[in-house]
């Protein structure tokens, strides 16, 4: 068995990590992107370019900040000790809150461009077939959305299981906690373990590329009519 | 039994300012160039536009007032897009299903049976909309709005974003619909010919303001409409077929409003006693003092000279005629009217020389 315990836990983590996160994201990010896709608020402005801040900056300094504020001294971690639920960082449960910001880009975008793709008419067409809104949305636009979706849920959760400076930051490297794959693959290369880091590595590698080829195989991005 | 809209709306460059009062039967058009606002009080009427101080009631319901605003998917119309704008996701039948689950009170298996036929869709129900043609695609609209059983059908320019022959096909249906339908119809349109074809009332727009509104016989017949019309200036009567002639294929109608005053025709085969409608453009009719031989056309009628107008073109005046009751609408040079000395009162031979018959 190439792959030890500490490295199966690692992965176990690393799928359970991401999977939540793709979830929470996706429903935290339909609003978003729906408001940002529709309106016409001055608002847009700022709220896109604060989704989008985590494309830019190194993942250092959203997991400083994140430690800061959810820390014992931060508002949300006075916030989050008040509610007796402690202090985040350095759990499984401040992963999940540091990924979220993280990877909201890579799950607002590919929504806000489906939803501006299918426009303002079939709305309309719904409407007239006497259709509420929230039944328009969802008899409507959640199917056309459809690829918008997969193609999120995809970007959001391998990014997830790639990150990196985020999770050494707000998470450290507490075995079944929050010691991630990359972080495992890091302890490896410190420890001059090549072997098993080119097993993890590796299988990071292939299982990135697989995500990719599925994606561009079930969603072909030729234009719909 | 009317519809009272009321709407003004201020957009950059473009305001709509109308008041209208509509009949509740049968197929109004809103006619008028593009930007005329016919769209845009097609959609405040469909409640899809939100104009503030907009009144509106369908025969004393009221839709729209000061202080109600029913929002579209509680309005019981049905709306024809210029783009079918079927839901791509969901086969034809699907499209139809849509509405017609959702309505209260939506048509029965039996009715959308009827409808289905009505349009010819019936072999095209289990097809995705990307698997129809422009016209297949069209009709199916025009029934998935025809399946929540309307109160009100709005098409805004159905016809528009076809090409001729797909058109053709459309029309047919269009006038089957016309007959059978018992809901007044808001049929906007740009084009002239459907308007003949189609229309019992119009309103005629431009630059977002009403310029007239009426039945359409007496309203195309109105002089300072064709302004509006240009060469399309003319009018369209109802008629009757009373003759047929098979040796020439020619068939007589004879024009409801007047004492057996008609006009000879190609035979269309419509049977005798059938209804028809004739369009006569003012650039077909010329006229004469006295009744002409050796002439080759056949359409030649005695008439009232009952008013000249000047035209858009300074070398051109019109002048309308009362047929025994059926209104002619004639373009001549402003020579020729002054050559003959037209004045009315006058009785003269309107010498027709093309009659179209449609529908």
């Amino acid at each position: 068995m190439p792959l030890t315990d500490a490295d199966l836990a690692a992965i176990w983590l690393t799928l359970k990590l991401a999977s939540v996160t793709t979830l929470l994201l996706l429903l935290l990010g339909t609003p978003i992107a729906w408001w940002l896709a529709r309106t016409r608020s001055w608002w847009k402005g700022p709220v896109g370019a604060v989704v989008a801040l985590p494309l830019v900056l190194p993942p250092t300094v959203i997991g400083f900040y994140l430690l800061v504020t959810m820390g014992p001294n931060g508002p949300v971690g006075q916030f989050t000790q008040s509610l007796g639920l402690g202090v985040l960082p350095f759990t499984f449960a401040g992963l999940v809150v540091a990924s979220v910001f993280y990877s909201l880009p890579f799950v607002v975008q590919p929504l806000q461009n489906a939803f501006e793709a299918i426009g303002e008419r079939p709305l309309e067409a719904a409407a007239t077939l006497r259709a509420s809104p929230l039944d328009a949305f969802f008899s409507v636009v959640l199917p056309l959305a459809r690829p918008g979706y997969l193609t999120a849920g995809v970007l959001g959760f391998a990014h997830t299981v790639g990150e990196f400076g985020v999770v050494l930051m707000i998470g450290g490297n507490i075995p079944e906690q929050t010691r991630v794959i990359s972080v495992q693959i890091y302890d490896h290369v410190e420890a001059m373990d090549y072997a098993q880091a080119h097993w993890l590595s590796g299988g990071m590698l292939l299982f990135a590329f697989l995500v990719l080829l599925a994606l561009y195989t079930l969603n072909p991005t030729g234009r719909r009519k | 039994m009317s519809i009272r809209a009321r709407f003004r709306l201020d957009r950059s460059g473009f305001s709509l300012d109308v008041d209208l009062d509509l009949p509740a039967r049968g197929v109004t058009a809103l006619f008028g160039h593009s930007g005329s606002g016919k769209t845009t009080l097609l959609r405040c009427i469909a409640g899809l536009e939100r104009a503030a101080g907009g009144y509106l009631d369908l025969s004393g319901e009221v839709w729209q007032d000061a202080a109600r605003f029913l929002p579209t998917h509680d309005r019981p119309l049905g709306y024809v897009f210029q783009e079918a704008s079927l839901f791509p996701h969901l086969s034809a039948r699907g499209n139809l299903e849509y509405g017609r689950k959702r309505a209260k009170g939506g048509i029965d298996a039996a009715a959308l049976a009827h409808i289905v036929a009505l349009l010819g869709i019936g072999p095209l129900l289990e097809r995705r909309p990307d698997q129809l043609s422009g016209g297949e695609r069209q009709r199916v609209a025009i029934a998935r709005a025809l399946a929540v059983k309307p109160r009100l059908l709005l098409m805004d320019e159905p016809l528009a974003a076809l090409d001729l022959a797909r058109k053709q096909e459309i029309l047919p249906y269009l006038e089957r619909l016309h007959e059978e339908l018992d809901i007044p119809v808001l049929y906007v349109s740009h084009a002239p010919d459907e308007v003949a074809r189609l229309a019992d009332h119009i309103v005629v727009m431009e630059a977002g303001r009403v310029v007239a509104s009426g039945p359409l016989t007496d309203t195309l017949a109105r002089l300072d409409l064709p302004i509006h019309l240009g060469e399309d200036a003319g009018v369209v009567l109802d008629a009757v077929v009373t003759e047929r002639d098979a040796r020439w294929h020619l068939a007589r109608v004879v024009f409801a409003d007047a004492s057996n005053i008609g006009v000879w025709v190609r035979d269309g085969g419509h049977a005798i006693g059938h209804h028809v409608r004739v369009r006569i453009l003012a650039r077909d009719v010329s006229l004469a003092l006295t009744r002409h031989s050796g002439t080759s056309i056949q359409n030649i009628l005695p008439g009232v000279v009952e008013e000249l107008a000047d035209d858009v073109h300074p070398a051109q005046a019109l002048v309308r005629l009362n047929m025994g009751g059926a209104p002619l609408v004639a373009r001549l040079t402003r020579r020729s009217a002054h050559d003959l000395g037209l004045s009315p009162g006058q009785i003269v031979y309107t010498q027709i020389k093309a009659v179209a018959l449609i529908g």
